[in-house]
């Protein structure tokens, strides 16, 4: 029996541990918006957050995760939007969308380790978008760098 | 010319105006329906939507038409009609209908419709009950603009009527304005509280008049897509997040060989494995035979989830028997296409007389041009969740041509097409791959096979393996300059595996219209012009990738073009408009015509060229490239500058896209598509290539086939023409020229020319 956390809800899984926490979290625990895209970590569409850092959930396995907070896409909004959601929207940045959870995640992640991100360092973001919206991406890290200072200065 | 001028998924609308025997046909005489035959012969079937208003009292709200449905809390349902695969048309299409109709944009929510079909009278029996529903060659637009301005221009109307009859007064004193019916006299009152009388009233058969552009409040504006919030909340349904209750996961081992077949299989440690359900052989095509359902025979495991379900397709022991192209190789395709070129082909085009021309010519110049396979790799893979049962079938899954769902399930069970319901979910990522609904055949088979609702699953590495790739060729360019550095002539002779390999009812002399579309620049802009076309031989299952030719031709003309221009000691820029000549419409007999303007493709080329800063002094190891293509009804320029370093190592450093597609209906949402067909078309040119080693495909993953990430994407600067032509769709036009523009600017900046793709990360 390996118990976590997911989006704040403590949950028990007693299957296959040897599960990617990618297929625990869509088939098991319902919660579809962290996407499958290539299985061997290597696009990033199925990142997530364990005990706050992005990780790409489709290599974890649930052994792993005895007494873990995961974070998804649909526990990162409190009460109003997360500022990078809110930024992806104010840039008006998917196309297809699939990728955009994973995305967000990753931005997330940066902004935490580097709150007034540059180029270099969005430059370091690997995740893969087939439509190609990285240059929105770029623009929405940006401005919810700037959402997140206004907000903290509130 | 071309037999499926309009791209794959357009065909599905004939085969929808062929019902099979198995159909039985229902008349349902609700729908006005026209059937013409079009001048090719083919049944072009049209049905007036918007008919067969449902009515107020049954819904409780009120329905106009088939598309919209005003609450009554002021909410303006829209439905939107097409696959929403990225191309932004669940945006696009809702705000021509809510133009017309004068909806405040606010107010309007957007709604997936189903796919529709109803009974004609007339032959064949069946046709669109909602117009067109399909993503492909880019017509979800220009549709649009013929029938849905109609459709929102007809609720206006009634909702007019509606409160001509509220306040007893005359329609010509009432007028509409953003949700409301305005009365002259100065009383207002809301679309919601007309509602209701206005769904009783009946449809205008007859067209209305519409907006004049002038009036125009939302079209031409910058929107964000509709589903923005769903999207970045994890809300957004796409298919693999569909689920019907009860089903099994699907994964499934597919023969790697081309045309091979299973010798044997022992599934002894897969049933094993806590969760698997069932092992089942899937049937696939013959050798030879069209590809009308999946693409290869396989094994497939069915499981309680998809852990359980990929764990046990690992388990498999399985013997594949390597087909008749069990020896194919990237090498012996390349082989194959040099030997071709020896010979003569088919003429596609035959202006003048090249030969003379030749014989003529101051300077012959060749260049020639080497076009990979590439595969579609939409970021979602493959997956459909199908319920077959005796009397019916329900398909959910991301797809192109739902008309094309619906026909397999019907070719594959028998179940009347009026019995089949196919239900659209968000789409991740089309690119063409999903015009083709094999992956719904297979999951057909299996909960037919299995008697049990069915979630298939592909991997990365099934859909990388198991694809409708992009032909692959070899294009010979031959031209002839006079003395004085003009062209005389020109020779486009390209040795393809065409896209219609294995297509139904195809003639073997039909095998080029979709590899050479013969009005393409520079024909008609000279005397003497021959295009050759050559049949390669090959296993691989072709198919339509976004832009289809365009991409593959673009990048062999454009950069042959500039190559004359340096052979001509001319500039780039004005060798091309030198050709293009007084601006002037041509006849285009292909997919975007009729006509094409030479001189709206010189103004996007000139645009790109002033934005780039044509002209400039560049330091040493810096250059400008440039490149312009007409695709489907859309015009598009690319002008990029970039460096390359010592070590061959290259950068973009600007990037240009000018883009004329007529009038922009949302601005955002074009631009994104030139961002995107920008990066796409970049990534694709740098880095992609599918090989083939043994008959079988060697890439299986990203980590072999290495999109474009972050670090190399260059800003993208869009200079949209401000049009009042009518619009064409976007989705595509970003693409062609940017392989071409970027390897023009290699050149330019190192001297190094770029004729074989992908150019990988640095040049020699």
């Amino acid at each position: 029996m390996i118990k976590l956390v997911v989006n704040g809800q403590p949950r028990e899984f007693d299957g296959d541990s040897s599960m990617p926490l990618l297929w625990y979290l869509r088939d098991h625990a319902h919660l579809t918006g962290t996407k499958f895209g290539c299985g061997i970590a290597q696009c990033g569409a199925c990142t997530v957050h364990v005990d706050g850092s992005a990780v790409r959930s489709c290599t974890l396995p649930m052994a792993a995760l005895e007494g873990k907070q995961i974070t998804t896409i649909e526990g990162l909004a409190g009460e109003r939007l997360h500022a990078v959601q809110q930024a992806w929207i104010e840039e008006d940045v998917p196309q297809c969308g699939y990728c955009q959870a994973g995305q967000i995640m990753a931005a997330v992640d940066l902004l935490k380790r580097d709150p007034d991100p540059g180029d270099e360092a969005i430059n370091t973001l690997t995740n893969l978008c087939r439509c190609g919206t990285y240059p929105r991406i770029r623009k929405a890290i940006k401005r919810a760098a700037q959402l997140a200072r206004a907000e903290g200065e509130q | 010319m071309s037999i499926n001028p309009q791209g794959d998924w357009l065909a599905d609308l004939e085969t929808i105006a062929k019902p099979s025997a198995k159909t039985g046909i229902k008349l349902d005489r609700r729908g006005f329906i026209q059937a013409t035959l079009s001048a090719a012969g083919g049944l072009l079937v049209t049905a007036t939507i918007g008919t067969g208003a449902r009515r107020a009292e049954a819904a409780g709200v009120g329905e106009i038409g088939l598309f919209v449905r005003i609450e009554s809390d002021g909410t303006t349902v829209i439905g939107a009609r097409s696959p929403e695969i990225g191309q932004g048309v669940n945006t696009s299409l809702p705000m021509i209908i809510a133009e017309e109709m004068d909806a405040d944009w606010a107010s309007v929510k957007v709604e997936q419709l189903p796919f529709g079909i109803v009974s004609t009278e007339a032959e064949p029996g069946l046709t669109w009950k909602y117009g067109p529903q399909g993503a492909g060659g880019s017509t979800n637009i220009p549709d649009a603009w013929s029938d849905l301005r109609q459709v929102g221009a007809k609720v206006r109307q009634l909702l007019r009527q509606a409160a001509a009859q509220h306040w007893n007064t005359d329609l010509d004193r009432l007028s509409t304005e953003g949700g409301v019916v305005r009365h002259a006299d100065g009383r207002r009152i809301s679309y919601a509280a007309l509602a209701g009388i206005a769904a009783t009233l009946p449809w205008p058969e007859e067209a209305v008049a519409l907006k004049s552009a002038k009036d125009y409040r939302l079209i031409g504006t910058a929107q964000g897509q509709v589903a923005l919030r769903e999207i970045v909340t994890g809300q957004a349904g796409f298919g693999i997040d569909a689920r019907i209750p009860g089903a099994l996961v699907a994964v499934v081992a597919r023969c790697p060989y081309f045309d091979g077949e299973l010798e044997s299989f022992d599934a002894t440690e897969a049933k094993k494995i806590p969760g698997v359900r069932e092992v089942l052989v899937l049937p696939g095509p013959k050798h030879g035979q069209p590809i009308t359902e999946n693409l290869a025979t396989g094994v497939a495991v069915l499981a309680n989830d998809s852990w359980a379900a990929i764990k046990g397709r690992r388990a498999l022991k399985i013997r594949w028997k390597p087909g008749p192209y069990g020896h194919e190789s990237s090498e012996s395709l390349d082989q194959q296409c040099r030997e071709l070129l020896k010979g003569e082909g088919i003429r596609c085009r035959d202006d003048g007389d090249f030969d003379a021309a030749r014989r003529s010519a101051a300077q012959t110049i060749e260049g020639n041009y080497r076009v990979p396979y590439v595969s579609h790799c939409p970021m979602e893979p493959q997956n459909a969740c199908v319920h077959v049962q005796p009397d019916r079938v329900l398909i959910i899954a991301p797809m192109q041509s739902p008309s094309g769902a619906s026909r397999v399930a019907n070719q594959i069970t028998g179940v009347d097409r009026f019995n089949i319901e196919v239900r659209m979910t968000r789409v991740g990522g089309g690119f063409g791959r999903r015009l083709t609904n094999d992956f719904v055949a297979e999951a057909v088979h299996l909960s037919k096979l299995s008697g049990k609702p069915i979630r298939l699953l592909w991997t990365r590495e099934d859909d990388l393996r198991h694809d409708f790739y992009r032909p692959f060729g070899h294009h010979q360019l031959i031209a002839t300059l006079d003395g004085r550095g003009a062209l005389t002539g020109w020779a486009h002779r390209l040795a393809s595996a065409s896209k219609y390999y294995r297509r139904p009812n195809l003639k073997p002399e039909d095998m080029w219209t979709p590899e050479i579309y013969p009005d393409d620049f520079p024909a008609q802009l000279l005397a003497n012009v021959r295009m050759e076309w050559f049949a390669v031989d090959s296993g691989m299952t072709r198919g339509s990738w976004r832009a289809p030719a365009h991409t593959a031709n673009a990048f062999a003309v454009q950069s042959f073009v500039d190559e004359l221009a340096v052979a001509a000691d001319r500039d780039p820029v004005d060798f091309r408009l030198a050709i293009l000549g007084q601006g002037q419409e041509y006849s285009y007999s292909g997919h975007g015509g009729p006509t094409f303007d030479s001189g709206r493709l010189a103004g996007v080329l000139r645009l790109a060229a002033a934005r780039i800063g044509w002209g400039r002094k560049m330091p040493k190891g810096r250059g400008l490239g440039i490149a312009a293509h007409f695709t489907f009804g859309g015009y598009a320029a690319h002008a990029m500058e970039v460096s390359v370093a010592e070590d061959g190592s290259y950068r973009i450093e600007r990037c240009v896209c000018a883009v004329d597609v007529g009038r922009p209906i949302n601005r955002s949402g074009l631009e994104a598509q030139m961002i995107g067909g920008t990066i796409d078309g970049i990534s694709t040119a740098r880095n992609l290539e599918i090989h083939i080693a043994g008959g079988q495909v060697v890439e299986s993953n990203f980590d072999t086939y290495p999109l474009l990430q972050m670090a190399d994407a260059p800003e993208v600067e869009v200079e949209i023409v401000d049009s009042d032509k009518d619009p064409s769709g976007a989705g595509e036009m970003g693409i062609p020229t940017a392989a071409p523009a970027l390897t023009n600017a290699i050149f330019a900046a190192s001297g190094v020319r770029v004729r074989s793709l992908p150019i990988g990360p640095t040049v020699a």
